[in-house]
Parts: C-alpha cells; sequence; structure tokens
C-alpha cells in the first residue's frame, strides 16, 4: 500500500487544483465576461436600487399586488437563536414544507388557505399552485390561472378595470419552451412590475 | 396526466438514447488510451502529471492493487474534505462568514462526497464556505464520480480480458476520466447554465429591498460550475439547501431537460462502452434494455400517482394533481421524471421535495434506490451494478438447465456468484438493519417531522439513500444529529465499499479465466429473454426483501390516505 501513497497524494493534491480551483475560478472569470448579469444573480434594479431576482420570488402580501405561491422558508427566531420562526421567500434559506400526503398540518394548513382565497373571489375554482408550498420556497412564478384568480383583487384594490389588469397578466404569460417542455407561467415580480409601472398606483 | 407530459417524457428517453452511442465510443477511445480530439490539448497536462505523480502509465495493476490504490485515495481524500470543513472559517472564500463545520456533520458530508452520495444534513447556503464548496464539494464531485467510472471499467476488463493478470491502472483510468471526459462537458455545461441564469460569482450574499420594503437577503455564489458536475457525475449534492428546486440551481424548463439527461449520459453510455469493449455491442443494448423497461416502468407510476394527487387535499376539493413541494415551471410531470430519474441513477439532486409525494409516487423513488440504482444507476456505479445482477442471472439460467453458466464467454463459478450475492446483501443489510434500529431507539424516532407511516418512511428513505449513494431524501427528517450523522455516514460508506471491493474481486477473477467459445447450449445474452430474465432477477432478488418495509410505510399510508385519515405530529 505505501508505494501507492505518493500517486494517491500527488493526485489528489493535483486533481483538487485542477477541479476544486482552476475550474471553478475560471468559469467564474468567463461566465462572468460573457454572461454578466446572470451570473450575478439575474439582479433587477429600480431607481438604482436592487429590488430583487428575477429568478427569485419575494413575499408580497398587500391587496393590490399579485401573490406569489405560499412558501415554507424560514428564519432563525430573533428572540432566541436556537428556534426558527416563519419568513416566507427568504432567499438565504430555501426549503421546502416536508410534509407528507397524509399530514394533518398539511390538510388545515391548505384548507386555510383555500378558505381565504374562497372568500377573496367567490365560485371560482382556487388553482393549486396557489395553497401549496413550492420546494423551494422561492419559486419566482405562478400559473396562468393562478394570476388571473387574483385580477378582481388587484383590480379593485388599485381602482383599475378588470380588463387592463388581466391583459397585463397575459402580456407576462410565459409558454412552454417550444411548445413541449416546462409549463405555462407567470413570474410574479416581473408582473408586479409591470403593474407598476403601468402608472397605476 | 396529459399528452404534453407523455411527450416530455418521450422526448427526454430519445435524447438519452440517442447521445449513449456517440458518448460511448468516445469514452471507450478514453478508456483504452487511445488518442481523442482533445488529446493534443490534454495529453501533456495528463503527462505531466504522470511524471510528477511516479505512475507508469503502461503499468497496470492487479485487482487487489486496484482496490488498495482506490482505497489510499480514498482514505487521503476523506482526510483532506474532513480538515476543509473544520477549518473553513479561517480559510479564504468566505465572504458570508461561515463557521467551522461541527465534528459529527464533518464527518457525516466527508463520507458522503468521498462515496458520490452528496447527503446533506446541512443547507449549503448557510453552512458552507465558497472554498468548501469548490475545493472540498466540487472536487469530491469529479473525484468521486471518476472512481465509480473507473471500476466499471475494470469490471468490463474482466470480461473482455482472458488469461490476464491485471485490470487497468486505477490511476490511468481516474485521470483521464477526469481530463478527458468529466471537465471538458463540464466545461461546456457551465456556460450553458450561467446562460439560463445560474449565478457563477464569488460576491457574497446580495441585499435586496423587495417592492412591499422589505429586505430580502439572496444567496449567491459559484454554483453554476458545481451544478454541472453534480448531475453529470450523478452526485447530486447542491450548492443550495433545496438543491434543483431552487430557481438559482434550475431556473428554467431547459435547464431542468439538460440536467435530467446529464443525470443519466454517462450511465446509459456505459452500457454501450461495455458493448464495445466485449466485441459486441448487443451485449449492451439488452443491459440498457432491461434498464428502461424498470425505469419506464417507475416514472409511469410516479406520474400517474402525482398527477391523481393527495386524496386528503383531493377530499378538500383541490383538483390539478399534487404541486406541494413542487415548482410552477417544472411542474407534475418534469418533477415526477425528475425524481424518477435521480433515485434509478444515484443521483439524488431533486427538483422537487420527495417527501410531499403522494405515498405511492413516493415509493417509487425508494425502490429505485433498494434495487440498488442498477437503472442507469451512478456513473459506473450503476453498471458494475446491474453487472453483478447479471452475474447472478446466469447463474440462475444455469441452474434451470444444469449447465455451468457463462457469459460473455467466461465460465460463472461459484467465486464470481459469492461475490455478486455478497455485495447484493450488503444493501438491504444497511438499508433495512439501520432503519430497524433508528425505529426503536429514541434518537432515531427524533429524526422525523411527519407522524404515522410517513414518518417511517422518513426514516427508511433515509438510510436507503445513503446506503445506495443517492443523497435525496424526505427532507423532512432532521439528520443532523450526532445519531444520524453517525449511522448515515456508515451506511454511506459500507454502501460504497462492501459493493466496490466484490465487484473488483470478480473483475480480477474474470480477467484471469481463459475465454471459452460460444457453442449451441450458450445462453444468448442479447436477446429478449435475457433482458426478461435479468429484470425478473433484479425484482425478486434485489427488491422483494424490502417489501415488508415498503408495506409498513408508502403502502399503509396509501390506504391510509385513501379513506381520508391524516396523522398529526406530537399526538
Amino acid at each position: 500500500m505505501l508505494n501507492q501513497l505518493r500517486p494517491a497524494l500527488v493526485l489528489l493534491i493535483a486533481l483538487s487544483a485542477i477541479t476544486g480551483l482552476a475550474y471553478p475560478l475560471a468559469m467564474t472569470g468567463i461566465a462572468g465576461a460573457i454572461f454578466p448579469a446572470k451570473a450575478a444573480g439575474s439582479l433587477i434594479e429600480r431607481d438604482g436600487k436592487v429590488v430583487g431576482s428575477s429568478l427569485i420570488g419575494q413575499s408580497f402580501t398587500q391587496a393590490g399586488y399579485f401573490h406569489g405561491r405560499p412558501s415554507a422558508t424560514s428564519a432563525a427566531d430573533p428572540a432566541d437563536a436556537g428556534k426558527t420562526v416563519p419568513s416566507p421567500y427568504n432567499a438565504a434559506n430555501s426549503s421546502g414544507s416536508n410534509l407528507g400526503p397524509t399530514s394533518a398540518a398539511l390538510a388545515e394548513r391548505v384548507k386555510g388557505e383555500l378558505d381565504g382565497l374562497r372568500a377573496e373571489n367567490p365560485g371560482k375554482p382556487v388553482p393549486v399552485d396557489l395553497v401549496t408550498t413550492s420546494g423551494s420556497g422561492l419559486d419566482p412564478d405562478i400559473s396562468p390561472d393562478a394570476a388571473l384568480f387574483q385580477v378582481p383583487r388587484i383590480a379593485k384594490a388599485r381602482s383599475l378595470p378588470e380588463d387592463r389588469v388581466r391583459s397585463l397578466v397575459e402580456a407576462q404569460v410565459q409558454g412552454r419552451l417550444l411548445g413541449i417542455l416546462g409549463e405555462p407561467r407567470v413570474n410574479v415580480l416581473a408582473l408586479n412590475l409591470a403593474l407598476d409601472g403601468s402608472g397605476s398606483k | 396526466m396529459t399528452i404534453n407530459g407523455w411527450i416530455q417524457i418521450a422526448l427526454f428517453c430519445a435524447v438519452v438514447l440517442a447521445l449513449a452511442r456517440p458518448l460511448g465510443g468516445y469514452m471507450t477511445r478514453v478508456f483504452t488510451g487511445e488518442r481523442t480530439f482533445l488529446s493534443p490539448v490534454l495529453a501533456p497536462v495528463e503527462r505531466g502529471l504522470y511524471r510528477v505523480a511516479g505512475i507508469d502509465a503502461r503499468q497496470e495493476q492487479h485487482w487487489l492493487t486496484y482496490a488498495l490504490a482506490m482505497l489510499a485515495f480514498h482514505v487521503l481524500g476523506f482526510l483532506a474534505l474532513y480538515a476543509l470543513l473544520r477549518f473553513q472559517a479561517v480559510l479564504p472564500f468566505n465572504p458570508d462568514g461561515q463557521s467551522a463545520v461541527a465534528p459529527d456533520l464533518a464527518f457525516n458530508t466527508a463520507a458522503s462526497f468521498v462515496t458520490n452520495t452528496n447527503w446533506q444534513n446541512y443547507g449549503g447556503e448557510t453552512t458552507m464556505s465558497y472554498l468548501t464548496q469548490m475545493l472540498g464539494l466540487t472536487h469530491q464531485n469529479f473525484l468521486s464520480a471518476a472512481t465509480g467510472i473507473a471500476l466499471a471499467v475494470a469490471l468490463v476488463r474482466g470480461f473482455s480480458r482472458a488469461s490476464a493478470a491485471t485490470v487497468g491502472s486505477f490511476w490511468v483510468d481516474l485521470t483521464r476520466t477526469t481530463l478527458y471526459v468529466l471537465l471538458p462537458i463540464c466545461v461546456v455545461y457551465t456556460l450553458f447554465l450561467v446562460s439560463q441564469g445560474i449565478p457563477q460569482t464569488l460576491g457574497g450574499a446580495v441585499e435586496a429591498t423587495t417592492l412591499e420594503g422589505a429586505k430580502q437577503t439572496i444567496a449567491v455564489g459559484p454554483v453554476a460550475s458545481q451544478v454541472a458536475i453534480k448531475m453529470l457525475g450523478t452526485n447530486g449534492g447542491g450548492f443550495f439547501n433545496v438543491n434543483a428546486a431552487h430557481p438559482f440551481e434550475n431556473p428554467t424548463a431547459l435547464s431542468n431537460f439538460i440536467q435530467i439527461v446529464s443525470i443519466f449520459a454517462i450511465g446509459a453510455a456505459l452500457t454501450n462502452v461495455f458493448g464495445r469493449m466485449v466485441g459486441d455491442e448487443r451485449q449492451g443494448w439488452a443491459i440498457l434494455a432491461a434498464m428502461a423497461v424498470l425505469f419506464l416502468a417507475g416514472v409511469t407510476v410516479v406520474y400517474l400517482a402525482e398527477s391523481a394527487g393527495s386524496p386528503v387535499l383531493n377530499g378538500l376539493g383541490l383538483t390539478g394533481g399534487n404541486m406541494e413541494g413542487k415548482e410552477v415551471r417544472f411542474g407534475i410531470v418534469a418533477s415526477a421524471l425528475f425524481a424518477a430519474v435521480t433515485t434509478a441513477a444515484s443521483c439524488g439532486a431533486v427538483n422537487a421535495m420527495h417527501d410531499s409525494f403522494t405515498a405511492l409516487g413516493g415509493m417509487i423513488p425508494l425502490i429505485n434506490m433498494e434495487l440498488g440504482e442498477i437503472i442507469v444507476g451512478g456513473v459506473g456505479a450503476g453498471l458494475y451494478g446491474i453487472l453483478v445482477f447479471v452475474i447472478v442471472t446466469i447463474f440462475v439460467a444455469g441452474l434451470m438447465v444444469g449447465r455451468t453458466p457463462e457469459y460473455l464467454g467466461k465460465k460463472i463459478e461459484a467465486k464470481e456468484v459469492k461475490m455478486a450475492m455478497l455485495a447484493i446483501l450488503c444493501l438491504p443489510l444497511m438499508m433495512l438493519g439501520f432503519t430497524a434500529l433508528a425505529s426503536v431507539v429514541a434518537a432515531g424516532l427524533a429524526g422525523p417531522a411527519n407522524a404515522g407511516p410517513h414518518g417511517f418512511s422518513e426514516i427508511l428513505y433515509a438510510f436507503t439513500s445513503a446506503a445506495a449513494n443517492n443523497g435525496s431524501a424526505f427532507g423532512g427528517l432532521t439528520g443532523n444529529t450526532l445519531f444520524y450523522n453517525t449511522t448515515l455516514g456508515l451506511g454511506m460508506l459500507f454502501g460504497r465499499f462492501f459493493v466496490i471491493v466484490p465487484a473488483l474481486a470478480i473483475a480480477g477473477s474474470l480477467a484471469a479465466k481463459k475465454t471459452v467459445p460460444a457453442s449451441a447450449g450458450t445462453f444468448p445474452t442479447h436477446g429478449g429473454l435475457f433482458v426478461g430474465l435479468l429484470v425478473g432477477v433484479i425484482l425478486i432478488v434485489g427488491g422483494l426483501t424490502f417489501f415488508p418495509a415498503l408495506a409498513l410505510g408508502p403502502i399503509v399510508e396509501h390506504l391510509a390516505g385513501g379513506l381520508g385519515q391524516t396523522f398529526a405530529a406530537g399526538g
């Protein structure tokens, strides 16, 4: 075994340097040169300030904004660092709910969300993505149905005709890639920026 | 389920199949030491490495020396990674000020990455410095993948050689796989991933002010370079806590599709390498066909189950399938496909939370791993894993007709069958043994987040994933405890090396044998009968062991959920 030590040691160090330093650092340099905005995290600026990333969902609670999906992310409790408190769309600590299909907690949570949404828009079927948490807790998208579901609330809060809000939504719908891959969706942050930009606040 | 869903699945299968032969041809040239189109650039680097390391590239190794070289390399790699984790706080590239990793978590993580498992008892963005992510984790992603491929090639040489004393050189196989296969693909792949929106930066987390005026801290990092190798090398260890569900690890439908393809690409191509090296490509296609049968059955069940959704939530009036723990941009089908692929291979990356899958949808990933991840499987590990099953299949076929079994001209005798069974039995021992232990001791029972049968499934999934070197999880389980860090770490080490060493012993034993010419009595191993028999042996020998455990977890949960029963944690 001893005569295998030299190759083991040398290859470990050399391949570490190649795959663990040279490769990621070179890729950082090249990627930064070719795709600077994307390599930095697809950040969106408004009036010179970073308002988020186009890929990362953020928490919306005001009636005048489209809401994203429920998020299961948490953060350290400011009162007790050993515990965590819910902190939706915490982009420094991604997490799903990890509640299973027979979880009573999940059924209760979904029921609560459902009741709220049904009260907001009676008679309309509630899109499934509006009452379920995403895998990452940072899902930037909702389904087109989920966006359209919220149109009456937005129109009322912003005193806009529903048709105008609906056409804003329709302009933001991204279809499947080549009509095949992925699912149709609406980026919530982009939609809300478009909403703010439509001069209607 | 929709027509579009089936089209997405069919397109995936077509692309993987189309890649198998060209990639297999290229890799065969790499493993047989021939020149490739990259040789002008890489050959000098390769020669330089050998010179400094004192390696004679022409000197091959006996299987025992090969195994010892592999083990020596892993011991050193383990120690280096452990040290890096413990000292990351005082090392550079730590803009977010991550502190040192605790000893038990460092042990678990080092075992996890050295064994190609990439089980993560930590959240990447809250625990690991950029240096650890690059020099520790990205680096081990390369080397554990290269090791798996090297071992598979050594076993293939056992079949393709006659009266030989050696099975190749571990150092050469390791170096050539890293330089000629993994690294060049990853360079191109990383740039593609960045073009889709995956960050690649050394800057620290970004502070944003949301439209509603709240503060949002957005973790970034050198993500793309790690994602490329974690998928291609079937490692699966995410940069972020939620892995490929995180929009920064998997931003678009296209990035998702390419990531799923890249999980299977090398493993599927290795069956073609096998066919080429034994001089009959049909032998490789037969093995790939058996894998395909099992894969399609699995993905169909997951897709149907997730489309149907959870009876409990459907009872509240929800329609549209099970979207809990899934991302909108992937939806049901791309999440189901990803889950089936990542557990069929030993990848373990996830783009949706398996813990929140329906009972049956979550059972397929479990079964895929319990079968030993031989459905395409981990890079290299899948091929040597299924060849072990092939040996048992040939043995069973031989018993049926009362004739000494042979495969590719090699007589399969007591030693090979014993070693094959040793490798096969190791997995259920680790998976079920540790699950049983964790289900009765307090430290184990403290782990699950869900109550009832799903809590048991969380424990079973953890040890299954660890021993199979998968790394995906039912993430509700709190694994970062002394008990789970230790037992899962041991499960990973045994699950890796107690399969590898018997596989190498088989390689050495086969290489030393003469080749006997095929006769009228030889069982043809490239036809449908063989494929059917192989699938049967995999399910009966590899799968049936787990039926009682599955009955206690997902099956009973499926039945309870169908009756609308729920389970409250802490009750």
